[in-house]
């Protein structure tokens, strides 16, 4: 018998545990044995001062497994000093229909960026 | 019908931002068909690469010095990280990872015909390295600009471990082109089996490769079979000189009007009884990858079993 | 005392490439990518370890080569001309001539085996190159410096297999309990010292195993109490390696290792 994780990824999707059939509760294993580990994203601070950045995802039993699958897979060259993993079903995503109205009224806002105002080339510092 | 017009229109929109070279990413709208042309291409990409660790691990146990051991492990270990990558990006499709690999195993999904071929001698992880290797690189390479952002991305990181891979492989052969008569021959025998494999590895030619039309379009592809297969010859006929061996390839020839190497005819008939299942070693090959996954079974089940048990109990324990 | 660092430093290195070579016999078979990609992590770390140590013992031998010649007679080992490097120590020895302990030559068995060999023996190498980080000889502190790094992630990484594997299904309890106990019995030989392990320790070259047992013994207990476990009650112990004396796989091993340095010799590669 096999179940498969059909639900869409990142989450905004409902919860797996649908996907799980009535279980027996504990010490008996799952009804679904060959259904994989979660899915993880991965978020890597390539040195310090720098922000974590998304990377991409893999599949680990629990967040500690997560955490060491992406130190052995993310970062064989030296690419990390930090990681953060979460379970991808808890991420919330924008809906890329939304764009509009989400991130073009920032289109005329320039005067949040610095080259909107005019000053002195003389002036330094600044 | 108006579901018609608005996919229509769509899909008009989503062309659009394929043409502006504009990044399709996973939740944007998509023609299904492109979706279904994505999670096959991806996942059969990801196939090969776990599929390929087994002719260069028959290897590892035998490597010639204990670094080329290192290396070798190195590079087997990076093609699994290369399978991750590619099956991550397929996932942000919505088909899992476990149902990509049932896939795999039932035969449904078909992976790199290459390695259906046996790795007989040393100097075939040299020539998988140089060939192999060095037509995925020209395969992969143009995928780096590839519409699907995830998939983009996967192989940036890809092609960047990639070249590390090919590098290894053409050094292998060098040293052996360089040592003991023995090791010429061994060297020159396996450029000879490896080469037309590898020339084939670009897939048919383009009068008969029916999807490369709408994946051009879509930019899933940005170079046709022939094109890339080419540029390719061109390559290795100048690289092979300085190992001072030579092609398995009577025809081969440098054409000054082209500007490219003529070269022979590709038997057909070998390449798609391969992809049919009758390569030396397709069943060793999926035979060996359904008991890594079979045997791992209870593994992965006790490793699910244990979190189960430690989530309850901090939830027992927050209660 | 040459002779003793050189035989010392040559045990060192066969435990780490012994152990090396076993796990990379899981790459392309592990139960998935992730933990294939570990596994093959870890022997890349051992072998790594072992090439640093073997190219210290070839330094050593080569400085002193007329007292160290006689201590390797395999044939193709005589017949090196001029220096000797690591992988003449690696290919070219015969199998009495390998110290590893009986612990890391033992099969794969399934991944609990795997992972049990591998926390028994990371245990042990944590201590050892604890010790060893202010060892007199600075070129095995340094090593030992640089491989304890790796060693803590591989006791980290194998301590919680056992805690998954005991605590998880019924089949992996159950299996967990046979890979312990039929590996309990290469436990004793890492504590039991050979003579050259004794007089590298009274030089303050190594720290004396005996003394390394107390700590070891703390965390196998702990780790196995967190996997509801039970430390064996079987208690003969095994032991041969570090003198030379083997079991049967580490022939069958070295064999296949050694095959093709052995059938094209002197050749690069």
């Amino acid at each position: 018998m096999k179940y498969y994780i059909k639900n869409q990824l990142y989450g905004d999707f409902g919860d797996r545990e649908g996907v799980k059939s009535s279980g027996t509760g504990m010490g008996g294993g799952f009804e679904d044995l060959t259904r994989d580990w979660p899915l993880w994203e991965v978020f890597i601070r390539s040195k310090q001062g720098l922000d974590h950045k998304h990377v991409g995802s893999l599949h680990a039993a629990d967040a500690q497994m997560a955490i060491e699958n992406a130190r052995d897979v993310y970062t064989r060259r030296q690419e990390g000093v930090s990681i953060w993993v979460v379970e991808s079903k808890y991420i919330h995503a924008s809906n890329p229909d939304d764009a509009e109205s989400l991130y073009d009224p920032a289109n005329d806002k320039v005067y949040r960026h610095p080259t909107f105002y005019d000053l002195p080339d003389e002036l330094k510092h600044m | 019908m108006e579901t018609t017009q608005m996919n229509q229109s769509q899909e008009q929109y989503f062309q659009g931002k394929i043409d502006e070279e504009i990044r399709i990413e996973p939740r944007d709208w998509m023609p299904e068909k492109y979706r279904q042309t994505l999670v096959r291409q991806i996942s059969q990409h990801a196939h090969s690469e776990i599929v390929g660790m087994l002719p260069e691990g028959n290897w590892i146990t035998r490597a010639p010095s204990l670094r080329r051991k290192a290396t070798l492990i190195a590079k087997v270990q990076d093609e699994a990280g290369h399978g991750l990558y590619l099956y991550s990006a397929a996932e942000t499709l919505g088909t899992s990872r476990a149902e990509m690999i049932d896939q795999l195993h039932s035969g449904k999904a078909k992976y790199s015909s290459i390695f259906n071929y046996p790795t007989l001698s040393w100097a075939d992880i040299g020539a998988i390295g140089w060939l192999v290797d060095g037509a995925a690189i020209m395969n992969q390479v143009p995928l780096t600009r590839t519409s699907y952002g995830p998939y983009a991305r996967a192989m940036v990181r890809v092609c960047k471990e990639e070249s590390f891979h090919q590098r290894q492989g053409f050094e292998i052969l060098l040293t052996l082109s360089r040592g003991t008569e023995a090791q010429r021959a061994m060297c020159q025998d396996a450029i000879n089996r490896w080469w037309w494999p590898s020339v084939m590895m670009f897939g048919p030619s383009d009068d008969a490769s029916p999807h490369t039309a709408q994946s051009m379009k879509w930019k899933i592809k940005r170079f046709t079979n022939d094109e890339l297969r080419q540029k390719f010859v061109d390559v290795c006929a100048e690289q092979v000189k300085m190992l001072g061996m030579s092609l398995p390839d009577d025809n081969l020839k440098w054409n000054e009007e082209k500007g490219h190497y003529d070269f022979g005819t590709i038997d057909w008939q070998e390449f798609w009884n391969v992809v049919s299942g009758n390569g030396p070693c397709n069943r060793e090959r999926l035979a060996a990858r359904i008991k890594a996954h079979e045997e791992g079974a209870w593994v992965r089940d006790a490793a699910m079993a244990y979190a189960e048990k430690q989530r309850m109990k901090t939830e027992r324990s927050v209660a | 005392m040459n002779r003793e660092l050189f035989l010392y430093t040559l045990h060192l290195a066969d435990n780490a490439l012994i152990l090396g070579h076993r796990n990379s016999e899981w790459t392309g078979h592990g139960p998935n990518l992730e933990q294939d990609i570990a596994i093959s992590n870890i022997a890349l770390d051992l072998i790594g370890q072992s090439r640093n140590l073997y190219q210290y013992a070839a330094l050593v031998f080569n400085k002193n080569n007329d007292a160290l010649s006689s201590i390797i007679n395999s044939p193709a080992f005589q017949k090196v001309p001029g220096e000797i490097d690591e992988d003449d120590l690696a290919y070219l020895r015969d199998v009495n001539e390998f110290r590893n302990c009986l612990l890391v030559e033992q099969l794969n068995g399934d991944w609990a085996r795997t992972v049990t060999r591998q926390f028994l023996f990371s245990a042990y190498q944590e201590q050892l190159y604890r010790g060893m980080q202010k060892s007199y000889d600075l070129q095995l502190a340094a090593i030992a410096e640089k491989s304890l790094k790796e060693v803590l992630y591989h006791v980290r990484w194998s301590g919680e297999w056992i805690i998954r594997l005991g605590d998880g299904t019924d089949e992996s309890r159950q299996r967990l309990i046979n890979a312990i106990e039929s590996l309990w019995a290469f436990t004793g030989e890492l504590f039991h010292p050979a003579d050259y392990e004794n007089e590298i320790a009274s030089a303050g070259i190594a720290p004396f195993v005996s003394e390394m047992k107390q700590a070891w013994m703390e965390k196998i207990s702990n780790t196995f109490k967190t996997a509801t476990l039970e430390l064996p009650s079987n208690t003969w112990m095994q032991q041969g390696g570090k003198n030379g004396v083997h079991t049967e796989h580490l022939g069958f091993l070295l064999a296949e290792m050694q095959y093709l340095q052995r059938a094209y010799p002197n050749s690069e590669w």
